[in-house]
């Protein structure tokens, strides 16, 4: 398949009109035609979770979506995320608490944190284990990530460490 | 990596007739398009299909889910996946259409091997219907896997009604696999050696290949480990 196809979509806020390969993935796409590199390309067959983004307001994977699919779609990534504020007070979480070292995995972690949190109250470590069980993480371990995410919620609950 | 070099790719996630969660005459219809996540959070699923309810956390994790459909996991029938079983548990029913019409299959005869099944080419899934869970249903959802949302390396989807028991297991075959053998037996013997005699009849129902998680004896051993479970769990 060599054709181009026309998408009209928004990233992070801005709407973008471009042609695209349409084998191109999602991911591909925000890296190579958009410049937003945050977004990373692991494993690129969904196991890995680096690529996890938002588009239309939920988190999915964007090595399993080809860019041709999102005309129309909402596309949010770490880029935008950051610069809106949303999750500021989990980034300060994860500096706070070391939970990154080559950071090759943390957009990934923020972003399906960010939904796990978006959910309202403290989640539980086994729940934020289970939310988290789709990303991995290749240096950090995970003790500090869930760390991380337990108190990015209490913090954001309104109540410090227990 | 161009493994596969279609020609052509229809993408069908925005025709809107394939989607919905509906009750139809007490049955529950669930479109091909329906997300595992949109399923999973479904109050009309929890009630009338409590047995898929109960599968969708253990589908992969929530990124997966906020995509993955529920007629694409029964198109793909991958012989470890959950929802095949849940839907031969269930007697479920599913609607496939092409140019040439519409026509139901009971996904029984649906699966019929590792990533094969009865569709037809130039046809697609469009819905399910699942049959109205009776008074007195019950249903026990089960599965081993090395990790939160990895595969099964074996599992069981229970759905008993009164006089009948319907047991399918996944990842322990080339399709969900109804146990018969075992099914008799435990409605046959005796209370004491019931489940005993189930578990060791299940070897007449599965002979598991070993895959790149566990060798076939090992799988056997694991489905009678969920058997014991799922009647224990029925019988409480
Ligand atoms: C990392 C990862 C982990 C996973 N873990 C699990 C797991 O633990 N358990 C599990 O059950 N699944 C698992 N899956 C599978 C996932 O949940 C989806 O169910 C599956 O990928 C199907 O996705 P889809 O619906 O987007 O279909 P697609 O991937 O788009 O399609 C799959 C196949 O079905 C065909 N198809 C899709 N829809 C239809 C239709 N309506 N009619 C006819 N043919 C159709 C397509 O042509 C294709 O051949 C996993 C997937 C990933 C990426
Ligand atoms: S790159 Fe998409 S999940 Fe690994
Ligand atoms: S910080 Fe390196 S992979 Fe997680």
């Amino acid at each position: 398949m060599s054709e181009t196809v026309e998408i009209r979509l928004t990233v992070n806020g801005e709407a973008v009109t471009r042609r695209v390969a349409a084998r191109q993935n999602l991911v591909d796409f925000l890296r190579e035609d958009l410049g937003l590199t945050g977004t990373r390309a692991g494993c690129e067959h969904g196991v890995c979770g680096a690529c996890t983004l938002r588009v239309d307001g939920a988190i999915v994977r964007g090595c399993l979506l080809f860019a041709a699919q999102l005309d129309g779609a909402r596309v949010e990534t770490i880029e935008g995320l950051s610069d809106s504020g949303e999750i500021a007070v989990l980034q300060a979480a994860f500096h706070e608490r070391n939970a990154l070292q080559c950071g090759f995995c943390t957009a990934g972690m923020l972003i399906t944190a960010a939904e796990l949190l978006a959910r309202g109250g403290v989640p539980s470590r086994a729940e934020i284990r289970d939310f988290l069980s789709g990303n991995y993480c290749r240096c950090t371990g995970y003790h500090a990530i869930v760390d991380a995410v337990e108190a990015a919620a209490r913090t954001r609950a309104g109540n410090g460490p227990p | 990596m161009r493994l596969s070099e279609p020609r052509l790719l229809i993408d069908i996630n925005h025709v809107a007739v394939l989607g919905g969660i509906e009750e139809r005459g007490g049955a529950l219809r669930i479109g091909a398009l329906a997300r595992h996540s949109e399923v999973g959070a479904s109050p009309l699923v929890a009630r009338l299909a409590p047995l898929v309810h109960q599968a969708i956390p253990h589908i992969a994790h929530p990124a997966i889910r906020n995509r993955g459909t529920f007629g694409g996991s029964l198109a793909h029938a991958d012989p470890a996946a959950e929802l095949p079983a849940c839907a031969v548990a269930l007697d479920a029913v599913l609607l496939l259409a092409s140019r040439r019409g519409e026509r139901k299959v009971a996904a029984r005869d649906f699966f019929r091997g590792i990533y094969a099944t009865a569709l037809a080419p130039d046809e697609i899934v469009t819905a399910i219907e699942i049959p109205p869970a009776p008074a007195g249903g019950r249903s026990v959802f089960l599965e081993l896997a090395r990790r939160r949302g990895d595969y099964a390396i074996a599992g069981l989807a229970a759905a008993a009604r009164p006089g009948d028991l319907r047991l399918v297991f996944f990842g322990v075959g080339d399709r969900p696999i109804e146990a018969k053998a075992a099914t008799a037996a435990l409605q046959r013997e005796p209370a004491a050696g019931r489940v005993a005699a189930a578990q060791a009849a299940l070897a007449r129902d599965l002979d598991p290949p070993g895959d790149l998680q566990a060798d076939g004896a090992t799988k056997l051993h694991l489905a009678r480990v969920l058997l014991g479970r799922a009647a224990a769990a029925l019988a409480a």
